[in-house]
């Protein structure tokens, strides 16, 4: 099938003639995207069939995205379980490496999100904010970890250790600043993540960046929908081991949530509102998901 | 099964009647066996329909560990998830049985007494069945002398396939034999059967030759339980029923590890056999992981939020 795939490859060059603005000689068939789910790697729509409506700022129909489901979350957790072993086995050298793949990936993406209405601006702090935590990944050991002073003959050492699998619900402002802040900080930490987020537009195009960076499948799986339906699945979920409850709006459903959440003893985060997005995060992001592992090691003779 | 001309006890008279009667038996449609296992793989069955079928499903796992590193103690964790299979949860049924070893078998059988839960000890050289018939009866003896209460035998697929019908015959007779009361399970081992028509064929030498059950697999050979292969089994115990008067169970085994599978299979058994077979009496799940997941879902329904391996035991 050769022909076909010229065909393909013609018609994604004349859809970028098309948001240039340029005239098309030959008429053809628009080449719309559904924005679908990102689980475990790859982009299945959701269980349930079910899609909604995307517009754009001006309320024009730009899109249909797929509405997750609560079976989708359950998959997403099968997904994130699986991928921990290896991501939080990982070094930390590696794991920075990986997440300095991403802000590369994304720097050479601008013109998506530009497309997208994100400011350029928040590209660029979004950018370096990966770059930021990609730093951090073999340094905070050192700081909230370390040898611990003991009266005897054995050393004593503390190390931060990830939770496991993190359920976020994504802010809704900033839309790729406030993806990548939930994201970055529980992935550099050795963690697996899924979020819920409102924005599939912008949650997708970044999947797809997730998706080509060596990010292995199911470390961040983005589930696009309403956070009221599929967020006390996740906070119920016996097998989901923190959520960061930063863009829950609703001061009643966040509380739904830390109670349910209580019930299987997760570790829950709930930043103050109003978050100033570009100021220095710090490490309360990363530390929250961390457990402290301390061994006891007699010492050589 | 009309095609059958003598009656059933002069076809295992020589070797030749029984070829003559074993490819006699109608060929085994396989596009339409595969689809009509995946059609009644699609019925959607929830609520307290699933929470039934999930109680029925504990009630028929045969708890199986067949591992060259299994120790005593692994066995007696096993026995103990057993008889409480959710210890948090009195409601929750025990399990048929348990399948191990010949050798951890004296272990299995203290640790289940009074249970009322079945041991199953695998026999004859299991599993690949390549050993003199001396040695399988006294494996089969040994693991009934120790306290196994059922028998899981493996043919010789070597004999099967090379057409030496009467010799696969005579030796499960002679194993059905040595097995005195305890219940003889026979595997067929259908991933190295090749074709349907020879899993069919298969069924109904095991059953000729006197086994209580016949099993899919050992567990060891990749595919292991298929929906179609199981099919083809269902549909041979309801006509061997039919022609004989005498009943005989279905064990797929291996590669079983979701509760959305094993609803699948109780699907089947109630549609191709009927309902007769869903008791643990006539149909087992032959599986380790499959358990956990049950519970799970078990839990799930009882809570109502997703529960998660972590608190179930790993084995």
């Amino acid at each position: 099938m050769p022909a076909k795939k010229k065909e393909s490859a013609d018609s994604v060059a004349s859809a970028t003639r098309v948001t240039a603005g340029a005239t098309v000689t030959a008429p053809r068939l628009a080449v719309r995207k559904t924005y679908k789910l990102f689980i475990g790697g790859a982009f299945p729509r959701s269980e349930s069939g079910r899609t909604y409506v995307v517009a754009d700022s001006k309320g024009h129909f730009v899109a249909n995205a797929a509405q997750a489901s609560r079976k989708d979350a359950r998959d997403a957790v099968l997904a994130a379980r699986a991928a921990f072993g290896k991501w939080s086995g990982a070094t930390a050298y590696n794991k920075g490496q990986v997440i300095y793949r991403v802000a590369e990936m994304l720097e050479s993406r601008r013109d998506e999100f530009a497309a997208l209405e994100v400011p350029a601006s928040e590209v660029d702090e979004a950018i370096d904010r990966l770059v930021w935590y990609a730093g951090w990944t073999d340094k905070l050991a050192q700081v909230v970890g370390g040898a611990n002073p003991v009266a005897g003959p054995y050393f004593n050492i503390s190390s931060p250790e990830p939770s496991g699998v993190i359920a976020v619900v994504a802010p809704a402002t900033p839309t790729l600043l406030g993806l990548v802040s939930v994201i970055a900080p529980a992935m550099a930490t050795g963690n697996t993540v899924i979020v819920i987020t409102d924005a599939p537009r912008v949650a997708i195009t970044l999947a797809e960046v997730l998706a080509t960076s060596d990010v292995p499948g199911g470390v961040v799986n983005i589930l696009t929908g309403s956070a009221a339906e599929v967020a006390p699945w996740l906070a119920s979920h016996s097998d989901v081991n923190g959520l960061d409850l930063t863009g829950v709006a609703d001061a009643k459903l966040a509380l739904e949530l830390e109670q349910a959440a209580a019930e299987t003893l997760k570790r829950v985060r709930r930043p103050a509102a109003g978050l100033d997005w570009t100021a220095d995060p710090g490490l309360a992001p990363m530390t929250a998901y961390l457990e402290t592992k301390t061994v006891w090691h007699p010492k050589g003779m | 099964m009309t095609a059958t001309i003598s009656p059933l006890s002069e076809v295992t008279r020589s070797d030749a009647a029984l070829r003559t009667f074993l490819h006699g038996l109608p060929g085994v449609d396989r596009v339409g066996a595969d689809a009509r296992a995946a059609g009644l793989g699609t019925r959607s069955i929830k609520t307290t329909a699933k929470a039934w079928a999930i109680d029925l499903a504990i009630r028929m796992v045969d708890l199986t560990t067949l591992e060259g590193s299994d120790t005593p103690g692994k066995v007696r964790a096993l026995c103990a998830k057993a008889r409480q299979p959710d210890p948090g949860d009195p409601t929750c049924p025990p399990v048929a049985a348990i399948c191990v070893y010949p050798s951890m078998v004296p272990t299995a059988h203290e640790a289940l007494r009074g249970s009322g839960i079945h041991l199953a000890s695998v026999a004859t050289a299991f599993p690949s069945g390549q050993a003199p018939l001396k040695v399988k009866l006294d494996d089969t003896r040994a693991a009934v002398a120790a306290g196994a209460d059922e028998i899981d035998m493996v043919i010789s697929r070597g004999a099967f396939l090379s057409g030496r019908y009467l010799e696969v015959f005579e030796e499960i007779t002679a194993i059905k034999e040595a097995c005195g009361n305890a219940h003889l399970k026979v595997i067929l081992e259908t991933g190295e059967l090749v074709t349907y028509d020879n899993v069919r064929r298969a069924s109904w030498l095991a059953m000729l030759a006197g086994g209580d059950f016949i099993k899919t697999s050992t567990g060891k050979v990749a595919p292991a339980a298929t929906l179609p292969v199981t099919l083809i089994m269902l549909e041979a115990v309801r006509d061997f029923l039919d022609s004989t008067g005498r009943k005989v169970g279905v064990k797929p085994a291996g590669g079983i590890r979701t509760t959305k599978d094993a609803i699948k299979y109780l699907v089947m058994v109630n549609e191709i056999a009927g309902d007769g077979w869903l008791d643990p009496d006539w149909f087992r799940f032959g599986a380790s992981t499959l358990l956990n997941d049950l519970l799970m879902q078990r839990t799930k329904l009882a809570t109502g939020h997703y529960s998660g391996p972590d608190y179930f035991t790993l084995d």
